[in-house]
Formats: structure tokens, sequence, C-alpha cells
């Protein structure tokens, strides 16, 4: 009797317990939800009004009410990819570093201090990138770019122009600055996963570390590192604050690296106080719907290829 | 006993009279809306609450912010640089609006061996360097305007606002007053498309983009070009004279403003006559209900508003803010009357 009672009362607190932990869930997804709602209400003037062309308009102007997203568009996806083309690589070479070749005394010093760089506020970045990177770009890197690429096509027409210290290239050097501690930590703690035994069976057949990193290391952790990569993508493509200082924040597209450009969160943060006007602030939530929009479609790529990559490890 | 039941008295009296004090106005002055006159209506509300003990809660989230809270009537009042027209105010539930305190608007350049107020422009000139027809240091309109001093054959860095600004509004009506292509190609906001330049965020990240970019050029409130040392330029005026930026030549344009014969106030004092005005002078101006809901703390604002005209002088002018005329206080107190409770009394 005793016995039964006691079980009940367990069964009616599991109960609870596994009601509770469900409406968590739930309440994550009806958040999403709730954004994914409000976002594309708060659009819908915009819509109706441009359609696709929304998509295709360079052109942003607040007086005559024509607005089009492919000037944010183009730099959100161009920052973000160059932040990618620099931070990958070195990320992954500290990362590299820290679990296959660093003396065990540094190791620990190393790691914390990358991710002592990942708890930086991004304001933090964005006043430095306006104090200190920006000034040192204008008066001698990009001095310096414009004359080596000057005379060599295609390139002299990436490294034009005034070197004003602020633009995409600017914006993409602090990005990659910021997700470099992301891609860095999660390939150390992948890399740290691999079997001591498989590691030291290569280095036993007499492979250099080299070989072993390329053929036993990175084979067996390229799930985590696509997730690592895609983790650093997701914080590029949302950085607000950092970019707005030192972007340049001009609507136009440029094929020009040192030239001012925008993102779409800089747009937002820049013009959304002070929008007036119905359709002003209809395109800058659609300009938001967007970035969700991209954000989700990456994340998804990515989940997607992770999942290909594990059916073809287990066939 | 006796000093108990005397001090038990007094307590009971000044209770009452806190009391009354709760009763007569609960809670704070509520107010949202531009950022440009945050500092000094915080300096005001500060020793405004040390006289009567009724505070303010302003939130300077921008003009366009403050026109949104003031017709959705979340705050007894807004504040933009932007002023609105009749129409716009009719739309927005009969709004009262009228200019509380000024300032200017001045070029900086940041031009090796020039200092403040040795370049001189003009409207023409200013528009069209920011339309990108103008694009180097030493052309022949801008040696003609400063014939002594040596400009260099340098490309001029533009520099404008990115963030949506009444400061951007009121430097874009100037040089739409003042050039026809500008008119039809840019025109007149908050935030506009700009055909040349880098953006940067608020009155510090222009400041800060001018001092670090040689040869370059940007606009910034008067008050923050002085505070931080920029070097300004003077600017020809519609009487065709040269003037600095300062506190009595953005009053002289407000003077020469004719306030009286403006439907709901609404006037930028921009590119005013006479021969002491600063071109690109600003009022920024606060927005209340024409009949509001709740009397009580749209008559707090409004005796806050009073004591600002009346006292509130010497504060602005140590914030390098321009103070309205007193022709024009008078003008904007008489209008209050015109502001009602429910039942049709005037609140005031």
């Amino acid at each position: 009797m005793e016995r039964q009672r006691t079980l009940a009362r367990f069964r009616r607190s599991d109960k609870i317990f596994r009601n509770l932990t469900f409406v968590a869930a739930i309440l994550v997804l009806s958040l999403l939800g709730a954004v994914a709602v409000s976002l594309v209400t708060g659009a819908w003037p915009a819509m109706k009004e441009f359609g696709f062309d929304f998509l295709t308009t360079e052109s942003w102007n607040p007086v005559t009410e024509k607005f089009g997203a492919l000037a944010p568009i183009y730099g959100t996806l161009v920052t973000s990819f160059i932040a990618m083309l620099i931070a990958v690589p070195i990320g992954l070479g500290i990362a590299i570093f820290l679990t296959e070749s660093c003396p065990m005394p540094l190791r620990r010093p190393i790691g914390a201090a990358i991710e002592l760089l990942a708890g930086i506020p991004s304001i933090i970045f964005g006043i430095w990138g306006l104090f200190v990177l920006a000034p040192l770009l204008q008066t001698t890197v990009q001095p310096a770019l414009i004359a080596l690429f000057g005379n060599i096509p295609v390139l002299s027409g990436l490294f034009a122009g005034p070197p004003y210290g602020i633009g995409v290239l600017t914006a993409s050097l602090i990005l990659a600055v910021m997700v470099l501690p992301f891609v860095t930590a999660v390939s150390r703690d992948v890399f740290e996963t691999v079997p001591t035994s498989l590691k030291e069976a290569a280095y036993g057949i007499g492979c250099t570390r080299w070989e072993v990193v390329r053929n036993v290391v990175i084979p067996h952790t390229r799930v985590g590192l696509i997730g690592g990569v895609m983790l650093g993508l997701g914080r590029a493509l949302g950085e607000t604050m950092a970019v707005t200082f030192v972007i340049g924040n001009a609507h136009r597209i440029s094929m020009s690296l040192l030239a001012p450009g925008t993102t779409i969160s800089a747009t937002i943060a820049n013009e959304f106080t002070e929008a007036d006007g119905d359709l002003y602030t209809s395109s800058l939530i659609l300009l938001g719907l967007l970035l969700f929009l991209i954000t989700m479609t990456i994340l998804a790529g990515a989940r997607f290829l992770l999942w290909r990559i594990d059916q073809g490890m287990k066939s | 006993m006796q000093k108990m039941t005397k001090l038990m008295r007094a307590v009971g009296v000044a209770g009452a009279l806190g009391l009354a004090a709760v009763t007569a106005f609960a809670g704070e002055i509520s107010g949202a809306g531009a950022t440009f006159p945050y500092p000094i209506y915080a300096k005001w509300a500060d020793a405004y609450k040390k006289e009567t003990g009724i505070g303010l809660n302003y939130q300077s989230i921008g003009s366009g912010g403050g026109i949104k809270q003031i017709k959705a009537r979340t705050v007894t009042f807004g504040a933009s640089d932007k002023p609105l027209t009749e129409q716009e105010l009719e739309k927005a539930g009969n709004l009262m609006q009228w200019p509380m305190v000024m300032g200017g608007i001045v070029p900086v350049v940041n031009l090796p061996g020039i200092h403040s107020d040795q370049l001189t422009l003009d409207g023409t000139t200013l528009s069209r360097i920011f339309l990108g027809e103008i694009t180097k240091w030493n052309d022949p309109a801008l040696r003609k305007l400063n014939p002594g001093l040596k400009l260099p054959s340098a490309a001029i860095a533009v520099v404008h606002r990115s963030d949506g600004s009444g400061t951007t509004f009121n430097f874009t009506n100037y040089l739409s007053k003042v050039s026809e292509s500008w008119k039809t190609n840019v025109g007149e906001a908050t935030s506009v498309q700009w055909p040349v330049g880098i953006g940067a965020k608020g009155n510090e990240g222009v400041a800060n983009n001018v001092q670090q970019t040689k040869n370059s050029i940007g606009y910034v409130e008067t008050a923050y070009a002085k505070q931080n040392k920029l070097t300004t330029t003077r600017m020809v005026n519609k009487a065709g004279k040269a003037v600095s930026a300062t506190a009595d030549s953005v009053q002289a344009a407000a003077a020469n403003a004719d306030w009286a014969h403006a439907p709901g106030f609404f006037q930028i004092i921009t590119d005013q006559p006479g021969d002491a005005s600063w071109p690109i002078s600003a009022s920024t101006f606060i927005l209340m209900p024409m009949q509001v809901r709740d009397a009580n703390a749209s008559r707090e604002a409004l005796k806050f508003f009073s004591w600002c005209y009346a006292h509130g002088d010497a504060a602005a002018a140590g914030l390098d803010y321009v103070p309205m005329p007193a022709n024009v206080k008078k003008l904007v107190e008489s209008r209050w009357k015109e502001i009602k409770d429910a039942d049709g009394k005037p609140v005031l």
C-alpha cells in the first residue's frame, strides 16, 4: 500500500516534470513563430508596395520613399564572406597548433585568451575599429594596397578609391577578429575528440604532422568544424554595432573594398529611431525579415550539409 | 508628554502636506523624442526638480520615436527637431507644436593649416560639394570665396550622418532652399540618399571621421563643434554677408523669422534674412495634444515649460544652446490656453 502510494506520487511528479519541460520547448518554438509573424505583419506594407523589386533595387531614398535592399544585402554577404575567408584558416591554424604541437604549459593560457576574445562586447570592437584600426589602415595599409594593385586589372578595381580608413574592408577585418574565437574554440574542442589511438596509428606508420592533421584529424572532425564555421558566420551576418562604426554606412554598391558600404543590421540600427512614415519603418522591418531569412537559410543549409556528411559516413 | 504630542502633530501636518502634494500631481512629467535637446532638457529638469519636487522622465529616442509616442498618447509631450506641418498636426489627432530652444549647424573641415572660421562657404558651393559636383579643394568656386587662403589640390572627403537625425533634416532643408539641383535630386528629410561620402553615426561619429580624415568636410551641431574644438567654417547668409556660427548669429536668424504668421509654429529657421543671421539655424519643438486626457499631467508639463522659458536661458547658454527670443516665448505662452481638458476647460 505504502509502496503503491509512493509509486503514484513518483508518476505524478514525473508527469508534471515532463509537461514543464515540454512547455519550455514549445515556448521557444512559439517565440520563434511570434517573431516571424510580427516581422511579416510589420513588413507587409513594404512588401505590398515594392514586391520583388525590393530585392533588386539599389536605391534607398527616404525622401521619395523608394526603398531597395540590394546594397545592404550585398554589404552583409560580402563582409561576412571576407571575414570568414580570413578567420577560418587562422582559426583552424590556431586550433591545430593548440591540439597538436603546442607545448603543454602554453595550451591553457592561449586557449583562455582566445575564449576571452569571444567575451569582448561588440561595441568595444567598434570603438577600437574606429579609433585604432581605421586610422592605421588609412595611413599605411590602404595606400599600399592601392599602389600595389593599381595597375593590375580586376584587382585595381577591388582596391580603388581614396583611402577613407573605414569601409567594407575594415568592417570585414573587424568581423574576422570577432568570429575568430568562435571558429577557434569549436575547432579546438572537436580536434580534442579525435581518439589518440587513431593519431598514434598514423604517426606509427610514419605520417608527418601535416599528414596526420590532413588525413586523420580533419576528416574525423569535419562535421564539428562546419558547425563551428557556421556559428561564426551566424555572428558575422548579424553583427551590428562594430560594423556600424566602421563600414561607412553608404547605401551604394561599389566594386572597391575600400569604399563605404552598409549592411542590413547597420541600416536598421542607424535609421530605425528616426524613421518617420509607415513605409520607411515597414521597409526597415522588411530588411530585418530578410536578415532573418538569410540566417535561417544558411543555418538550414549547414544542417543539411551535416546530415549529408553523416549519411555518407554511415554508408 | 506635551513634547510628544507636539511632535505627533508636526508629523501629522507634514504627512498631510505630503499627501496633498501627491494628490495634486502623482509622479513625473513624461516625454519622449529628439536627442539633440536632451542635454538641456535634462539640465532644466534637474533644476526644476530641486525647486518644485516634480521630475521629468524624458526618453531621448529620436524625433521619429517622439512623434510616434505622442500620436499614441503614451507620453504627455513629444519632442521633435523636425516641425510637423499644419496638416500633419491635425492628422496626428490635433497636436499643438511650439519651439523650445535653438541651435546652429555648422560645416566642419579638416584642412592642413586652416583654422576655425578661416574658410568661407556659401550655400551653392556647400550644396555642390555634398552633391559631388565640386570634388577638389582648389576648385575655382572655393578659391573665389577664399582669395587669401592656400587650398590644397586634394580630393574632398564628404562625411554625413548615417542615422536619421534632426540635424540632417535642417541641413538638407537649407541645401534645398539654396540649390534647385539639391532639391530635385536629393531633397530634405531626417535621412536622405547621399550622392557621395561616408556616413557616420551621431555628431560624435561625424566629428571623429572629420578629425581623422584629411581634406574632409562634415556638419555638426555648433555646440558640439565648440565643445570639441572642431575647425568650423563661415557661411555667406541670405543677405550676402559672411558670418560665423555663434549664439548671437543663431539668435539673429530666429529673431528675423516671422513666427507670428507661421501656422502651428511651423517655422524652419534656415536661410533667414538679416545681415547677422547664421544660415543653418535650427529650433527644436515640443508636441502636445490640444485636447488632453490627463489634465493634471499636462498642466504640470506646461508649468515646466513656462519655468524653462522664464529661468532656463542661462543654463541653455551654458550648454551652447540658444534660447528663444522673448517675443517668440510670449507668443507661444499665449497659445497654451488652447490646450484643453476633456470638458473643454483650458488646463493652464
